[in-house]
């Protein structure tokens, strides 16, 4: 059958005014940074510079830390739940105000598709606001009453969902009376700077947030810093390992967001059309770079070969491209290091004897780009079943019993997600009391909501984000 | 040369104010009663303030049929966008201050400072409700851990149209008050207004009508409570009352709400100063669904 080719349909980036350079936000202010290190960061979509932001030194991150404690003892934590709740309910406001500017922004800093940006991120963002806005209170009514905020949170926050990781760490601190230092990832600080706008905006108090950019020296001087209360960090579990090392015996309060490799587990009889759905988006929504992707296909044996089909032809359909159009369902890798082990691990994939199938797929020129990738004949043992990718490539296993499924599901270091398709509920409720995962998607996959707690058992890490467990997080009993 | 006569200045008439109408709120839309009968409100003082409508009891049942209609599309919303529009009404209440205060002034007698600050409550009552909008599930609702091999869980459910009686002597924060909490959980509404002092609720029912609250969500009746309160307390197609504002007709109402069993809420000893109601005004309009579901393979 013939199909008409889609016409390009760019968003137009006029919306988004980039400065070329960006000081550090620190009590309220930008402001300088005493180190004179400076870090570009770039559209991953062809390599253009996009701004220049400072990479905070030991001396700022120690001025960010007495903007918070300020901020804390002083205004913050004084500040009657109520009237808390109102600086966060202006926060998602604004957000929602700003939310096109802030998507368009969030797509030339990350590479992800708009769609996305426009139709999950930026909502979600403006959601996580608007919920913890309405706790702040009703602690006590929450069973945590009466709460005592910790103090100051130094966080740090990935890549893969600028914004929204931002929101899921400074909307349940602020909400609970904390008041936070947040460093966002090296690649992309400039949605991060721009929130700083909103709280200027807002007229919270300065010092509430305060915002240091930076790479991998500036996040070790954030965590470690002694007058952190609390670390809250999402990230690779290697690093994560570093921080609880580094934490223990401090008596610092510690939540954890690591890695994963979700197990999507489909059962014979399962509606196979919405299951392929739910794979295609559980493992190339984001470009894969999800820690709870299903990049794990667990499919019984006895579909396979049916399913396989109707993935592969499903997945020649996804339209890999400029990040901007809104047709685009694959962006750009966010940076040439993440594409170099994406690429290591495929190629890894095809030594250890695995096969690799990807759809004829051309990729632009410039940029970071890697096409959806499925591996089909892959064991236990391959790199690409145990490792984390965090790109668009699936391995595919194949099991016969419910048993097996789960055994294989839970065969892996991580805990954070998994997937259970199936038309049969006391199959799925059996299959989810069985997985060793912190979020059980059924006849679903990657949906997200404040309302519900997201995070991870064994290695994908420790506490929860959401929800009203989230909450707790940033509390004294 | 002509004399040039004197320059008398024009006589700039007094602009006459115009006056606004109180009326009804059934349905979304405005009526006057169709009763077509009003009565004279005063101020604390006895100063003549307006006409209010006085409903009757065709505008009660009217008002229950609308309440009834927006009840599935307002129970069906998400909590989230049914918090986001009660975070709208403070809004529009936050921008008609100067209206709310003035009202309030004459209706309760009290200076414009304190008048102000039950305007302030009234607003902050409105985002304290829609900051529980998604979350009295989370508390009134849980997994139960039956001893078997089951999936069981209970969560609340909004109960239906809910008839409400407003507190008399607090025209705007106690109305506030009352209302809120039924809608939040889901509920329509179908309120009687403070008898004496209407007028707080008249231009409360003109915010919500600019607030993306759907119509026939919220329903406000002016008029006598003698009148209103028996056929919306009898009415077969009411699932539960307020009787806050019923004073000594409370227990003639309970006795009505019986023939078809209404959830009621007696009339408590309420602080409406209290920031931090909680789920007390909740609780009493929700259900609770127990679902079980077998595990197994």
């Amino acid at each position: 059958m013939e199909i008409f080719e889609y016409a390009p349909a760019p968003e137009s980036r006029s919306i988004v005014s980039i400065r070329p350079s960006y000081d550090l936000f620190i009590d309220g202010e930008f402001v300088e940074a005493k180190s004179d290190e400076r870090i570009v960061t770039v559209n991953p979509a062809d390599e253009e510079p996009l701004a220049e932001v400072a990479a905070a030194g030991e001396a700022d991150v120690e001025r960010a830390f007495a903007a918070a404690r300020r901020a804390f003892e002083r205004v913050w934590s004084p500040l009657p739940g109520a009237e808390r709740g109102k600086y966060l309910f202006r926060i998602a406001r604004i957000i929602q105000e700003r939310a096109r500017e802030l998507a368009v922004l969030e797509s030339l800093d990350n590479g992800k598709p708009i769609k996305e940006t426009r139709d999950v991120d930026l909502p979600l963002v403006a959601a996580h606001f608007f919920y913890h806005a309405g706790w702040a209170d009703k602690l006590a009514h929450a069973g945590l009453g009466p709460a005592r905020p910790l103090g100051v949170a130094a966080q740090v926050i990935p890549w893969n969902f600028p914004l929204m990781m931002l929101a899921w760490k400074v909307a349940p601190a602020l909400a609970t009376g904390n008041t936070v230092v947040l460093k966002p990832a090296e690649t992309t600080p400039l949605t991060a700077l721009a929130f700083a706008e909103i709280c200027q905006e807002a007229d919270l108090p300065p010092g509430v947030v305060n915002i240091v950019t930076g790479a991998g020296d500036t996040g070790r001087a954030v965590v470690a810093h002694p007058d952190a209360d609390k670390v809250a960090f999402t990230g690779s579990t290697e690093v994560g390992k570093q921080i609880a090392r580094a934490v223990a015996g401090t008596g610092q309060r510690l939540t954890l967001e690591l890695g994963g490799k979700g197990a999507n587990i489909v059962y014979e009889d399962a509606a196979i059309d919405q299951a392929v759905e739910g794979i295609v988006s559980g493992i190339f929504f984001n470009q894969g770079h999800v820690c709870c992707a299903g990049s794990r296909l667990l499919v019984q044996e006895s579909i396979a070969e049916e399913l396989l089909a109707r993935l592969r032809a499903r997945i020649e359909r996804l339209r890999l491209g400029d990040p901007l159009d809104k047709n685009t369902d694959i962006g750009a890798i966010n940076s040439a290091a993440q594409l170099a082990r994406i690429r290591e691990l495929a190629a890894a994939g095809e030594a250890e004897g695995a096969t690799g199938w990807s759809p004829p797929c051309p990729l632009p020129e410039r940029g970071y780009w890697f096409p959806p990738t499925v591996f089909t004949g892959v064991t236990q043992a391959h790199r690409i079943a145990r490792e984390e990718i965090f790109g668009p490539v699936l391995s595919v296993l194949t099991f016969r019993t419910p048993e097996e499924a789960v055994a294989k599901a839970n065969n892996t270091p991580y805990g954070l997600s998994a997937g259970v398709w199936t038309e049969k509920g006391s199959l799925m409720l059996w299959t989810a009391s069985r997985l060793r995962a912190g979020v059980v998607w059924s006849n679903t996959f990657n949906v997200f909501d404040p309302a519900s707690p997201f995070g991870g058992y064994k290695e994908s890490g420790y506490g929860r984000e959401g929800g009203l467990l989230g909450l707790e997080a940033y509390l004294n009993g | 040369m002509a004399d040039i006569p004197p320059r008398i200045p024009p006589r700039i008439p007094p602009r006459i104010p115009v006056r606004r109408t109180y009326k009804l709120y059934v349905g979304g839309a405005f009526p006057r009663s169709e009763s077509g009968r009003s009565y004279p409100v005063t101020s604390s003082a006895g100063v003549h303030l307006a006409n209010a409508a006085l409903a009757s009891r065709k505008d009660v049942r009217d008002a229950v049929v609308a309440a009834r209609e927006a009840f599935p599309g307002w129970s069906g919303r998400t909590a989230y966008n049914r918090g986001q529009i009660l975070y709208r009404i403070a809004e529009m209440m936050e921008g008609r201050r100067a209206q709310f205060a003035d009202e309030v002034a004459a209706a309760e007698g009290v200076s414009a400072g304190r008048a102000q600050a039950i305007v302030s409550a009234a607003v902050d009552r409105w985002v304290h409700y829609a900051g529980w909008a998604d979350k009295f599930g989370q508390v009134l609702g849980g997994a139960n851990p039956v001893s078997g091999p089951y999936f069981n869980l209970s969560q609340p459910e909004p109960t239906g149209v809910v008839g409400v009686f407003a507190p008399p002597g607090s025209p705007l924060l106690g109305l506030v008050s009352v209302l809120a909490p039924v809608i939040t959980c889901g509920n329509t509404a179908v309120l009687v207004a403070s008898e004496r002092a209407p007028l707080p609720a008249v231009t409360l029912a003109e915010a919500l009508a600019t607030s993306d609250l759907p119509a026939g969500v919220a329903n406000i009746l002016t008029g006598r409570l003698a009148e209103l309160a028996p056929p919306l307390a009898g009415h077969a197609d009411v699932n539960a009352l307020d009787l806050t504002g019923a004073g000594a007709l409370a227990a003639e109402l309970e006795a009505l709400a019986a023939t078809t069993l209404k959830r009621v809420l007696r009339p408590g000893q309420d602080d409406w100063a209290d920031p931090d109601p909680g789920l007390s005004r909740i609780r009493p309009f929700v259900e609770t669904k127990t679902v079980w579901h077998p595990i197994g393979r």
